[in-house]
Order: C-alpha cells, then sequence, then structure tokens
C-alpha cells in the first residue's frame, strides 16, 4: 500500500473543503470496501478523508411524517439494532444483519455499500424498492438523487467532483405494504449475491397498487426494474401476477458468467427469487395495518 | 498386548492449549529480528511465457531496498534427482519453482524478491522490475495438454511410457499401467456393466494461516530458518540442496502452524528469505498473501478419469479398469500414483487394469493435500459401483461389503493386504442409527462411499528426560498440527505408568532433536509415538537399574506396574525414584529412534442425508456420519477432530470449491471470499464413528487417522444427490455447485 495523508473532518462543511481541496482524495466510512481496493492497489487516494466524525453522516433519525434519514457512514450494526428500524423497516434491518460477518457489521455502512457501486451491493435494490433517495452535498449546495440513478457503472457512482453523500431517506411504510430482499448465494452467509432481488409491494384490496422490484448482480449496476412493478399495478395479487412480474424482472437482467455464476444460471435465478421475495413481500404487506 | 490401558482412550488436555486460546501461540508470521528486512516476491502475470529480460536496476535504487534476488542468485550446480520426502524429483524443477528460469509456467510463479526496510517499500520495489515476457499459449487441463500440438511446458520433458524412456517431448511426464487377471474375460462374465468419465477440479487446501519464512544468514554463514511448515527437516535438507550447503549449516526453527494438510510440506519462501539475507546481512521475513497462497503455492491436482466395473448376478465385482489422467500443474509429479494404486483398494477384484498418466499444465506445481489423489479416484469408483448397486436392486452397502478388500486381498499395484478394516468400517455404516433413519421429505436423498489411505512409517526421534519431580520432559521434531503433542506424550505416559499431564512434549529445531520426517501420512501418531514408545521403554529400562542399585539386585527383578517400581515388597513411585537419579548415578535420559515399516492403511466411509433446492440448485447437508478404522484411538477427541475436519474439507470440495480459471490461466477467485469453503453455518454436526480394528504393527495398535476421512465424502454426496434429484441423471464433475445441480434439473425436464 502506498503512503497516504489522513483527515478526519469534524464537521460537512470541514468535509467538503478537504474534497474540494484534494480532488484525488477517497472517502472512509467503515471501510471495508476501500482498505481491500488500497491494499490490492485498485485505488491509490493522496488523501482519505473519514467522515465518520461528521454529525450528519452518523445521524439516525425519524421525521414527523415517519421517513427514516440514515446517515451515510452509519454503521449496519446500528441500523439493525434500532428498534425503530427493526418495527418500520424490518427488511432493512434483516438486510443490515446479511451484509459480511459480525465484525463487518461493525464498520460498514448502507452509505458505503451504495457509494462502492458494486453491482452485488445487497442493500441498493432493497433501497431501489423502497423508494430511497440520496441527499448529495457539494460545492454547489445540495441536490437529491433517487437511488436507482445513484450508481451508473461497476465502481462507479454519480457524486461529481467535490460532492459527497450524506444521508439516505426512505419513505413511512405505506399502508398495506411489504418490503422484502432475498439474495442467492452458494454458502449461507459471509457471500456473495450471485442474485438478489429487493421488492416493494402496496396492496389494496386483494389488488396491487404499486410495486417496485430491483435486481443485483445481473446488469453493470443495480438494476431497477421499473417495469416490472409497474406491470403489478391493478392486477389481482395471484400466482399469475407474481409470475409475470418474475418473469418480466429476469427478461429484464443482461447477466454475465463469472466465477459466481453462470449467465443462463443468473437469469433463472432473477425469476425464482422475485417470485419468492415478491411472495415474502406480500405476506408482510397482509399481515400489516 | 494388553489394552487395559491407564491413559491411551483417555481424553486430557492438550499441552499447548493455553497457548493457543489466549493467543501466546508464536506463529510465523510473529517473528521479529533486529534489524528485519521485509521481503515480496514478484509473481507472473502471464500462465506460460518465456522470460527474456529482467532487468532489476530501478528496483535495486528504490530508497530503503536492501537486496534484490533472481533465480541467476542461485548457486550453479549440475542437475541431479532429490528425495526430500515428496519422492524424486529434480533439483532443477524445485529450483524452478522457488524462483523462474528461463520461462513462468503458471500465473503467480515467482520471478523475483524484493527485501526493503519495510513490506510496503518492498512492494513499490517489485514494481519497478522491468520483465519483459514471450507469451506462449497456456494448457489448463490435462486433457488439452495431452492433445496432439498442445502447448509444451518444458522442451526437456520426455515421456516415459510403461517403465521405458520414449525420448518423446510431450506433457505427459509419464503412463503407467497396473494389471492383474484377465480383464477381458472378467467383462464378459459380467450381467452389469457401468463406465461413466469424471472430473474435479483443482482445489486448494486452505489453511488459514499463510506460508512464511524468516531467515538469517549469519555471519559465520550458517541460515537459519523460522518457517510454518509439517516438516523442518525437510525444509532444512530442500534449502541445502537449492543453496547448495551440507545441511549442517542449516537450521530450522519450525513455528507453531496454522494448518497445512500436505500443502506445507513444499518450500517456497525459504530460500529467497534466506538468499535476500545473505545480499543484505540482515534478518528477512516474508508472508504470503492470501492471493500468493492460492495462485504461488501447491494446491491438489484436477484430474480427468474413466471408470469401468462389471459385476456378476450374484453381485460379484469380475473386472475393473480405471484411466487416471491428473494435472501435476507446473512441474511432473501429480499425485496419479496414489490415485492409482487406491482407487479399486476397497474391493477384492481379481481382474483389473489401471492406467495412469502425470500430465504438467500450466497451473500452480500440486502438492499433496490430504490422502492425495485418493478423493479423486474415490469420486469416480464410489459412483460407478454406486450405480451397479441400484442396477443390481441391492443395498450400496451390501455390495461393498460382498465385494469388500479383507487381509490378503490383493491390488493391482502389487502388495497384498495385511490386516485392515474395510468390512468392520462398513458394518459400522449399516449398523449406524443414521443408516437405519428415515430420509423425511421431498428433494432428500441419502449417499455412502467408502475410502482408503496407506499411510506412512518414515523416521522419527524422540528423547525424554527425568524430572527430580517425578515428571519428564519429552522432545521431538513433529509438527504439531492435530494435537499430536499429546497423543505422543499420552503413549510416553501409559509406558512409564504417568499421567500425560505428567510428560512435557516439546517440538524443537532441528539442530535439537534426531532427524524427524514431515507431518504428513498420517504418521505421527504412528510413527513418532512409537519413538515415543521407545524411549520411555528405554527411560523404564535405566530406572529399573537405578532401583536395582537401591535394592541391591539385578535390573530384570524389578517390577514396573501402574507407575511403582517394585521388588520384594520394596517399593517406590516413578516420583520417588525420580528424585534419587541424583545419587544414583546422574540424570536419566531415554532416547527412541525409529524409522517403521508397518504403517496400518485405514478406511473411512461416509454415510450423507442432502437436501436440494431444485429452483435454485443449492445442496443443504442435512447429516452427515463420518466413520473410520483408527486401529486404537489414542486421543479419541482427536480422532473424531481429524475425521470432523476431513469430512468438511470434502464437502468443500464436493460443493463449491474449485479454482475458477479464465482462459489466460489467471484464477478469478483467489480469495477466501470467492473461494468458498463452508462455514460453520454450511453444515450440520458432523457425526463420528470410530471403528478400533488394531494395526499389529504398532504396541497400542495405531493406523494414522488424518486422512482417509476425505475420501469418502465427494462421492457420498454425489450419490446422496443423485437421489435427491429423484434418480436418471448423475453429477459427474466437481464442484456440484448450484449451477452445475441446476444443470442436472434441466437435462432431467428435457
Amino acid at each position: 500500500m502506498k503512503w497516504f495523508d489522513y483527515a478526519a473532518p469534524a464537521s460537512l462543511a470541514e468535509a467538503l473543503q478537504l474534497r474540494a481541496a484534494h480532488p484525488q482524495a477517497l472517502l472512509l466510512a467503515g471501510g471495508t470496501d476501500l482498505l481491500v481496493q488500497m491494499k490490492n492497489g485498485r485505488r491509490q487516494p493522496d488523501v482519505v478523508i473519514d467522515i465518520k466524525k461528521v454529525p450528519e453522516l452518523n445521524a439516525l433519525s425519524i421525521d414527523a411524517a415517519g421517513a427514516l434519514t440514515l446517515g451515510a457512514a452509519v454503521a449496519c450494526h446500528r441500523v439493525y439494532q434500532d428498534a425503530a428500524v427493526r418495527k418500520h423497516w424490518p427488511a432493512l434491518a434483516e438486510t443490515a444483519e446479511i451484509i459480511g460477518g459480525i465484525q463487518i457489521q461493525g464498520r460498514a455502512s448502507i452509505g458505503g455499500n451504495l457509494c462502492n457501486a458494486a453491482p452485488s451491493a445487497d442493500s441498493v435494490p432493497l433501497l431501489i424498492a423502497m423508494g430511497g433517495t440520496c441527499r448529495i452535498a457539494g460545492p454547489a449546495g445540495e441536490r437529491p438523487l433517487a437511488v436507482e440513478d445513484f450508481c451508473i457503472a461497476p465502481g462507479r457512482n454519480a457524486l461529481a467532483a467535490g460532492e459527497m453523500l450524506v444521508s439516505l431517506h426512505i419513505p413511512a411504510p405505506a399502508a398495506h405494504s411489504g418490503v422484502h430482499y432475498l439474495r442467492f448465494i452458494p454458502r449461507n452467509e459471509m457471500d456473495i449475491a450471485v442474485v438478489g432481488v429487493g421488492a416493494q409491494v402496496v396492496l389494496n384490496n386483494g389488488n396491487f397498487q404499486s410495486a417496485r422490484i430491483a435486481l443485483a448482480s445481473v446488469a453493470p449496476t443495480p438494476l431497477f426494474v421499473r417495469a416490472a412493478g409497474d406491470g403489478l399495478a391493478g392486477k389481482p395479487v395471484n400466482e399469475e401476477s407474481i409470475q409475470a412480474a418474475a418473469e418480466a424482472a429476469a427478461a429484464a437482467a443482461t447477466p454475465i458468467t463469472d466465477m459466481r455464476g453462470t449467465a443462463e444460471y443468473r437469469r433463472h435465478l432473477c425469476g425464482v427469487l422475485t417470485l419468492r421475495a415478491l411472495e415474502a413481500a406480500i405476506r408482510q404487506a397482509k399481515g400489516s395495518h | 498386548m494388553s489394552t487395559n490401558y491407564r491413559v491411551i482412550g483417555t481424553r486430557p488436555i492438550r499441552h499447548d492449549g493455553a497457548d493457543k486460546v489466549t493467543g501466546r501461540a508464536l506463529y510465523g508470521a510473529d517473528i521479529n529480528l533486529a534489524g528485519m528486512l521485509h521481503g515480496y516476491v514478484l509473481r507472473s502475470p502471464h500462465a506460460h511465457a518465456i522470460i527474456k529480460r529482467i532487468d532489476t536496476a530501478k528496483a535495486r535504487a528504490l530508497d530503503g531496498v536492501k537486496a534484490v534476488v533472481t533465480a541467476a542468485d542461485f548457486p550453479v550446480t549440475p542437475d541431479r534427482i532429490v528425495d526430500l520426502g515428496e519422492g524424486e524429483t529434480p533439483l532443477s524443477c524445485i529450483r524452478g519453482n522457488v524462483l523462474a528460469s528461463g520461462k513462468v509456467l503458471y500465473r503467480g510463479h515467482a520471478v523475483a524478491a524484493v527485501a526493503a526496510i519495510n513490506t510496503h517499500i518492498a512492494e513499490e520495489a517489485v514494481k519497478l522490475i522491468e520483465v519483459e515476457y514471450e507469451v506462449l499459449p497456456a494448457v489448463l487441463t490435462a486433457p488439452e495438454a495431452m492433445a496432439e500440438g498442445a502447448s509444451i511446458l518444458h522442451d526437456t520433458l520426455k515421456t516415459k511410457e510403461l517403465g521405458e524412456q520414449t525420448g518423446r517431448v510431450s506433457n505427459v511426464a509419464e503412463h503407467f499401467r497396473h494389471t492383474m487377471g484377465d480383464v477381458a474375460k472378467g467383462f464378459a462374465d459380467a450381467t452389469v456393466i457401468v463406465e461413466r468419465t469424471f472430473d474435479t477440479a483443482t482445489v486448494h487446501q486452505g489453511y488459514i494461516e499463510p506460508h512464511n519464512a524468516t531467515a538469517l544468514w549469519n555471519n559465520d554463514g550458517r541460515v537459519h530458518v523460522w518457517c510454518s511448515t509439517q516438516g523442518s527437516f525437510v525444509v532444512r535438507d530442500t534449502i541445502a540442496c537449492v543453496l547448495d550447503l551440507p545441511v549442517s549449516q542449516v537450521k530450522v526453527t519450525p513455528m507453531e502452524i496454522g494448518g497445512g494438510f500436505g500443502g506445507k510440506i513444499p518450500v517456497y519462501l525459504e530460500p529467497v528469505a534466506a538468499l535476500l539475507s545473505k545480499m543484505s546481512g540482515r534478518p528477512v521475513k516474508i508472508v504470503m498473501s492470501r492471493k500468493d497462497v492460492f495462485e504461488g503455492s501447491g494446491p491438489t491436482p484436477g484430474s480427468h478419469t474413466r471408470v469401468k466395473m462389471g459385476v456378476n448376478a450374484e453381485g460379484k465385482i469380475t473386472a475393473a479398469e480405471a484411466t487416471l489422467a491428473f494435472e501435476a500443474g507446473a512441474y511432473p509429479g501429480a499425485m496419479v500414483g496414489p490415485a492409482a494404486m487406491t482407487v479399486f483398494a476397497a474391493y477384492d477384484v481379481a481382474n483389473v487394469t489401471i492406467d495412469g498418466y502425470d500430465v504438467v499444465v500450466n497451473k500452480p506445481s500440486t502438492a499433496a493435500y490430504r490422502a492425495p489423489g485418493a478423493p479423486n479416484a474415490a469420486f469416480a469408483t464410489e459412483q460407478v459401483v454406486d450405480e451397479i448397486a441400484e442396477k443390481l436392486g441391492m443395498d450400496p452397502i451390501d455390495l461393498r461389503l460382498k465385494n469388500a478388500a479383507k487381509e490378503g486381498t490383493r491390488r493391482a499395484d502389487g502388495p497384498k493386504f495385511r490386516k485392515i478394516g474395510c468390512v468392520e468400517v462398513l458394518q459400522a455404516m449399516k449398523a449406524s442409527e443414521h443408516y437405519r433413519s428415515e430420509l423425511g421429505g421431498p428433494n432428500r436423498g441419502r449417499g455412502v462411499a467408502v475410502g482408503f489411505w496407506f499411510n506412512v512409517g518414515l523416521p522419527s526421534s524422540v528423547t525424554i528426560s527425568v524430572n527430580a519431580d517425578g515428571t519428564v520432559n519429552l522432545v521431538e521434531g513433529s509438527t504439531d498440527i492435530g494435537g499430536t503433542r499429546t497423543s505422543i506424550a499420552m503413549q510416553a505416559a501409559e509406558v512409564l505408568g504417568i499421567t500425560a499431564e505428567q510428560v512435557r512434549p516439546t517440538v524443537v529445531d532441528t539442530d535439537s532433536v534426531g532427524f524427524t520426517g514431515v507431518t504428513g501420512g498420517s504418521r505421527t501418531t504412528f510413527a513418532t509415538g512409537m519413538a515415543a514408545y521407545e524411549a520411555a521403554q528405554d527411560v523404564v529400562r535405566q530406572m529399573k537399574e537405578r532401583a536395582a542399585k537401591i535394592w541391591e539386585t539385578t535390573a530384570d527383578a524389578v517390577a514396573l506396574d501402574a507407575g511403582v517400581f517394585s521388588h520384594e515388597g520394596k517399593q517406590f513411585t516413578f516420583a520417588e525414584l525420580a528424585e534419587k537419579l541424583g545419587s544414583t548415578g546422574g540424570p536419566v535420559v531415554g532416547r527412541g529412534a525409529v524409522n517403521p515399516r508397518g504403517a496400518g492403511g485405514s478406511f473411512a466411509g461416509v454415510v450423507v442425508d442432502v437436501e436440494v433446492d431444485p429452483e435454485t440448485g443449492k445442496t443443504t447437508i442435512l447429516r452427515f456420519t463420518s466413520v473410520q478404522d483408527a486401529g486404537k484411538a489414542i486421543h479419541p477427541s482427536y480422532v473424531e477432530g481429524q475425521m470432523q475436519g476431513g469430512s468438511v474439507q470434502g464437502i468443500g470440495w464436493a460443493l463449491n470449491e474449485e479454482y475458477y480459471m479464465n482462459t489466460e490461466g489467471t484464477m478469478t477467485n483467489s480469495s477466501l471470499l470467492d473461494y468458498r469453503m463452508p462455514t460453520a453455518l454450511d453444515l450440520p454436526m458432523i457425526e463420528t464413528i470410530i471403528v478400533e480394528v488394531p494395526n499389529p504393527s504398532h504396541p497400542f495398535g495405531v493406523r494414522g487417522v488424518g486422512e482417509a476421512n476425505i475420501v469418502p465424502p465427494t462421492p457420498a454426496i454425489a450419490n446422496a444427490l443423485y437421489r435427491a434429484l429423484g434418480g436418471g441423471v448423475r453429477l459427474t464433475r466437481l464442484p456440484m455447485n448450484p449451477p452445475a445441480v441446476m444443470r442436472a434439473v434441466w437435462s432431467k425436464a428435457n
């Protein structure tokens, strides 16, 4: 690993100043991706800016409307140990609990998982399904961005020069809604999703009111399959509708063959997991009030 | 031989337990010497290329760099054949694998190394070494390497064909054949014949501790090396060969070892660290990364095997035929020899032909891995036997029992079995609660398989010194991987009539104990245990003389029973007599030095239940029982530990592990994240049944237990999967990972 300077700003303003002053700098939250990339030489920053001391990046709060603000550096263990998150966004808690092992969860953040922009990121299809948005701060002020627009290529995100992710915002769960994230891994833990599916459904009198489906590991970025979800709107909640959505999701996938699975197998899994994720989300929606 | 033991068969706490659980045990990476430099190895980015030029000038010029080494720095000596405990090998191959000369033969092949004041500078310096390569086509599998017109790895490698040197240059180092009886007649007598081909992927032993070496080339010319090895004397002798030194100039201190499984017998970093130390005048430490371990150390061969077996209507196997082509990696020496010797070892068959091919390919030079070669072979045979049982409508254990090898059964490679426990293992499998239990539930299947491993003897040395307080110090040279300090100490304690805790075992360096072979071949509890037995007998002899002196009688008139020396009503406990050594002639030191024959081969069997998700192809191991003949289990917990460890490695080999190579010969999953060894969450509790058919060639009946247990898991799981998928389709390729299982599901559907 090459020498680098280290800075730990205590405010968002200071972090943005450092970011502007050091265009080659990289941001460090949990470091569970960054340090590995620095060790294997894939990234060689001259400055590492540790953002864990910035208050806005450590926020975990619920506003008056019931929406969740999740600071970009909040570690997974805080997410899944938070009683309100477990109650209102159980799928988020469950997903935070399957990212890496317990040591990783002590450091790794959901914001970091998104910024790393890996196609296989477990939390991203879920964030997309939940309709999450990003709060981005930069030299020109702040802007919101839908999570589905954040990742633009493998390992590349939509942050412009000098910008940084401050927090994620998840809307309050709608009535009769359910969310589920499901991944397939050959082992039972400590593995990268061969395929991941995040699904959210809102039900209305035996019909789908709306649905959002997103996939991991089957495209250069986490993939929002809007049409597959939109196709469910107004349809009855039955096997035929769910199967059609699963087929639409599988058809939208553009997987590759690598050491984690073949393209053919991944496309097949897209259908199986979409179906299973939708079924789990529906079960949850039927149980919710 | 009394079987009324006081220590043997009990479960004392291991002597190294406190150090291990508190983290105080010292491993190779813990070594930190004054002025120590850190080494980094430059590895080939190509699977096959000619090295046209190496320019190290820029690396040498970097601040903080103290030495740079390439193969040109090895002493120039004529090539010769050496035997360093792993069979006969040309010295040029050993040197060539340590640092490439002329050609690189696999991605990750060491090309040069740097020593600098820290690892980071060494790593940067390595990037400054300019190597000009002429890239050649790579051959990555045995069938590819054997094909006409294949890219040739070694233009000096000439094929040995059925014992004759052909003079023909190819990637096949050797083709050998074992044959007995009349195979054509055997098949003519058969009513059912099954023939299939099987492939297994290259897999790694997966020891958690990476290879490491620290070397100090002292000013007096003596070389001291600290490292993680299964055999300190093998490291000593290899360094001496590679660097052309007398063995007495090299001292190797074996540090604690974080797993080896055969992969820590070869030498990689030690001569490099030694040369860097010689050049810099300072101690040099090199530690491999996980990627280096996968790409630059020795995995076990991938293999391509054809097995054909015939059986008559009564279920007697009438003929068996096998062709085994194994990938040696960059240098000859695939474990196809032992594969051929074990492929039909569990069966009494009169008509057999076995062909073996040792094939070089552009992958890392393979090393031993727990019963090396045997699991590849059993994956084939045990599935064919399973299929025959199904065709005959016989219980698969009954078919095996009907044909099981026994004392006197001749193997096609020559030897007749002495006393073995194949039948007893099969009977224990059949009688197990597991085998008799209901499977329950859809998409489930049960499979069985058996496997064999020879085990070895090899030299071992032990000394035992008696302390005045009635305890003894036991000095040995066997790296302790599976609790052997304790299993060896227990054998001495049994002879001396003291407790295991009253024996203090220590593993020492090569200057401090007699020659001792590797911890491998499941030999340590057998052979070093035998040395401890001899050393303890020597102590008893001397102690009796001291008692006789005090009691004014002869040594043979003194009895020792349960730790009490006695003669005509007079008696001393071991401790009472130990206290009197100073006044009766001085210290008592016993010695044992053995090179035993008669290692007892071990059979192992598996009963496994699996459940398949037919939509994802994922296999869950529901229940797994490992059965093994231990001869005599000295410390049953460690025997069970070996059985469980071998089972888990077999499960990983069966379901997910593989070197996933791209077409250029780069392993794309060279991390523990993507190599996918099973974790605790992927496994049920591995149940164990220890069978004890004593080995008549060991004083306590010990057979080695480290290896046979990894042989049956892969075919047992394949057989279980066959039934879980409802029959009709067999998985003949390892790993049987979820995409492969899905392909099987789809092939059935079509």
